[in-house]
């Protein structure tokens, strides 16, 4: 579905991204896994061309991304972004249809479409349909950004960390329903995320990435099981080390 | 005057000052806010047309308005080859420099109203497939709204204080209750002119507020309520301008005065005396700058008003050197005006107003001076004070010259301010016009100029280039009134207004009553 081929981004000669390949299945949820400043957002956001390639080729369904106009590419591509960002002069109705009035749909389907989208990231429409976005909690507002993407059903989902800074709880449940969503509408995504676990619970295929680079690409298991360094076999021990001090202190609890 | 009659002139004024700062603000909305968005799309060029911007911003409001006749009238001298007319005084200059001066805020609070929007919100707008365009229109104008419009409010406020000193270009506005009123010492009307127009500008201001509110309120019944107030303000406007103009087939005779109290009176009894005889409608041009009403005569946009020999002489002609005797002065100005400008000088009406020293009565015995030649020893110890012009001007400057005057200070201020600062004893001699009735009643000497170096100042009543032609039975008219004042009749209808309070229109009546029984 998605095909990045020899992507690079350089910002006055320092190359940010660095000369990536992979490929993105058709209903795969690809996550792509690094530290803060390895180049996640600025890779996913070459793939909508918000950031305009330094070299290589992103073809979406067959098509090079290059024969659209941008504005024509990103309406087909949901894009959640880091920061959210819905526009505070608008209700939390006309942030979720704001891509489909783009694209000239009528009233009537914009709005059962967005109390659809709604009640699919779990926000009562009667309740949330006309407030303002400033109104929200973080967690309300990332919830709105995710139907937003999703709002001109896209066959392809770009989501840059949507659910950081929310807690464990909230987190957890948004979790749960991005799995629900996008078997439900069988989506191609890209998930951004510097979180081990939620790399493990959400990815088909988890893509490591250093300094602009690829370190591994590979299934959760895959990973775990034949890292392909010592970078990537300490990432994946993580989990595990954090399971058996959380194991621990329930056991002195309990003794 | 009493307030009624002062609350009769409002309608007319109140609607041309509305349409003078609809018109100004309109057209400054339509040229900055375009100008501000193209300005952030190139950052470049900001810092210059912000610059550009200021510099205007700096023009002192009155200069920049006085600065336009005479740019319209050469851009008027290029059009005329194209069969395009176009009028330097009167509404247009008006408009120009208050669209200029409204530029600024509106344009500076797009620029700083569009740049403040959140980066994050701008790609937001990329990343859900919105175009440059769409990006604009959906999100970066109306996030910047708020500023934009502060930046219109203040716009607002400006344009309809600074519209009261559209007047000396010719325009009507509230500011003709204040620059005549503070000439004839009529405070009513100075009053009724600065309340109505703060008035307006409060009006106006509370009306784009609420147009504003209702904007990012999104509140159907204030949009409604704004934009019904302002439709109806623009088609009061609008309504006027077209009865104006479908009622001057017959276009009326434009009479032209300066801003002082002798003009408006001398005015009145030009206007009384066309309409008496000829039965022809005419209208007031009050309150015009020195040179735009030459200006505004030579190219027809007057028809007729009082100006003085010594006048033209000095500052048209721009002649240098002693001038000649009475006679001799009047003949050159006539023939000068009729060979360069076509204008006529239809005959002098009898009296001198020139500028003459006056002193003091009681310092002037005390001290035993009776012309100029007497003062100059005493003038290093003593202070001037002169009209606006009087400084500048090349009888100022003779006198300075062929008597060496010098005192110890000299200060310009308004002419009616020039008799009260004498009296008071704030300055020692003053540049008094001979004719005026505060010379009698505030007891001052006039100093004679023994050296015969100020030109004779004949008020002569000239006639726009083919007034003639057009309407020979309004300068048959004027004729009649030429020798008809002398300088004790001018003194005393002055002093009629500016120590009675009698309206230039009622003193001008009894003149002509009184002509016609003599
Ligand atoms: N416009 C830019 N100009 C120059 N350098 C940039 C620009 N945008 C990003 N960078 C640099 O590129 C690198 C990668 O940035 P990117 O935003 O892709 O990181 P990230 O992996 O998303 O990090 P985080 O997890 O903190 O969001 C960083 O070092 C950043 O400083
Ligand atoms: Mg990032």
């Amino acid at each position: 579905m998605i095909e990045v081929e020899g992507l690079t981004k350089r910002y006055d000669g320092r190359v940010v991204v660095d000369d990536l390949s992979f490929e993105v299945g058709a209903g795969e949820l690809l996550v792509l896994l690094g530290g803060s400043g390895c180049g996640k957002t600025t890779t996913l956001k070459m793939i909508n061309r918000l950031i305009e390639p330094s070299a290589g080729v992103v073809r979406i369904g067959g098509r090079d991304t290059r024969e659209l106009s941008g504005p024509e590419l990103r309406r087909g591509v949901g894009y959640g972004f880091q920061q959210v960002g819905l526009f505070p002069h608008m209700s939390v109705a006309e942030n979720v249809g704001v891509t489909p009035s783009l694209l000239g749909w009528s009233p009537d389907r914009i709005r059962s479409r967005v109390d659809q989208l709604l009640a699919l990231v779990q926000l009562e429409p009667a309740a949330f349909r006309d407030r303002a976005p400033s109104a929200l909690s973080g967690g309300e507002q990332q919830r709105v950004g995710i139907a937003r993407a999703l709002a001109a059903e896209p066959g392809v989902l770009l989501l840059d960390e949507p659910f950081g800074a929310l807690d464990p709880l909230t987190r957890d449940h948004l979790q749960q329903a991005l799995i629900r969503i996008r078997r439900e509408l069988s989506l191609t995504v890209v998930f951004v995320t510097h979180d081990m676990v939620e790399a493990l619970l959400l990815g088909d295929r988890i893509a490591v990435l250093r300094d602009g680079g690829l370190a591994q690409l590979g299934t959760p298991g895959e990973l775990l099981q034949s890292p392909a360094d010592e970078g990537v076999a300490e990432l994946m021990a993580t989990p595990r080390r954090h399971a058996g001090i959380v194991d621990s202190l329930l056991a002195d609890a309990d003794g | 005057m009493p307030m009624a009659d002062e609350l009769a002139l409002l309608p007319g004024y109140a609607i041309a000052h509305l349409q003078l700062s609809l018109m100004a603000i309109g057209l400054g909305v339509a040229i900055s806010v375009p100008t501000g968005i193209w300005v952030t799309r190139n950052a470049r060029l900001e810092p210059a047309v912000l610059g550009a911007a200021s510099v205007l911003q700096t023009i002192p409001s009155l200069a920049l308005l006085a600065l336009m006749v005479p740019l319209l009238a050469g851009l008027a001298g290029l059009l005329s080859g194209l069969g395009v007319e176009l009028r330097s005084i009167g509404f247009l200059p008006a408009v120009a420099a208050l669209t200029l001066y409204s530029v600024l805020p509106i344009l500076r609070n797009t620029v700083t109203g569009i740049a403040g929007v959140d980066a994050a919100l701008i790609e937001a707008a990329r990343g859900v497939g919105m175009t440059d365009r769409q990006r604009l229109l959906r999100v970066e104008l109306p996030l910047a709204l708020p500023v934009i419009v502060a930046g219109l409010r203040t716009a607002t406020v400006w344009v309809v204080g600074t519209a009261t000193l559209a007047t000396p270009v010719g325009a009507t506005s509230l500011g003709n209750y204040i620059f005549s009123g503070l000439q004839t010492r009529n405070f009513t009307a100075v009053l009724v002119g600065s309340i109505a127009s703060a008035g307006l500008a409060i009006g106006l201001d509370a009306l784009v507020r609420t147009l504003e509110r209702g904007l990012v309120e999104r509140s159907r019944v204030r949009i409604g309520l704004a934009a019904g107030f302002l439709a109806l303000l623009c088609a009061l406007a609008l309504g006027a301008q077209l009865v104006r103009v479908a009622s001057s087939a017959q276009r009326p005779i434009a009479i032209g005065a300066k801003t002082f109290t002798e003009q408006y009176i001398l005015a009145e009894i030009l206007a009384q005396q066309v309409s008496r005889w000829t039965g022809l409608e005419t209208r007031a041009v009050q309150s015009l700058g020195s040179t735009v009403v030459f200006d505004a005569l030579r190219s027809g946009e007057i028809d007729v008003y009082v100006d003085y020999s010594g006048t033209i002489y000095a500052t048209i002609m721009k002649r240098e050197g002693l001038p000649g005797d009475r006679a001799r002065v009047l003949e050159e100005v006539r023939q000068y005006l009729a060979d360069e400008h076509g204008v006529l000088l239809v005959g002098a009406l009898g009296f001198e107003n020139t500028y003459a020293l006056a002193m003091r009565g009681r310092d002037a015995r005390e001290r035993r001076v009776g012309d100029i030649s007497g003062l100059v020893p005493l003038a290093p110890g003593l202070e001037i004070g002169g009209d606006y012009e009087f400084f500048v001007r090349a009888e100022w400057q003779a006198l300075e010259s062929v008597y060496g005057l010098r005192f110890r200070a000299q200060r310009a201020m308004d002419s009616a301010l020039m008799y009260q600062a004498i009296a008071a004893g704030e300055v020692d001699v003053i540049s008094a016009y001979s004719t005026d009735g505060r010379i009698a009643s505030l007891g001052l000497a006039l100093l004679r100029d023994d050296r015969g170096v100020v030109p004779p100042y004949d008020a002569i009543v000239l006639a726009s280039p083919g007034l003639a032609r057009r309407h020979p039975e309004v300068v048959e008219a004027l004729e009649a009134l030429a020798g008809r004042i002398d300088e004790p009749t001018m003194q005393q209808m002055n002093g009629a207004v500016d120590e009675h309070g009698l309206a230039p229109a009622e003193v001008a009546r009894r003149f002509l009553e009184g002509l016609r029984f003599r």
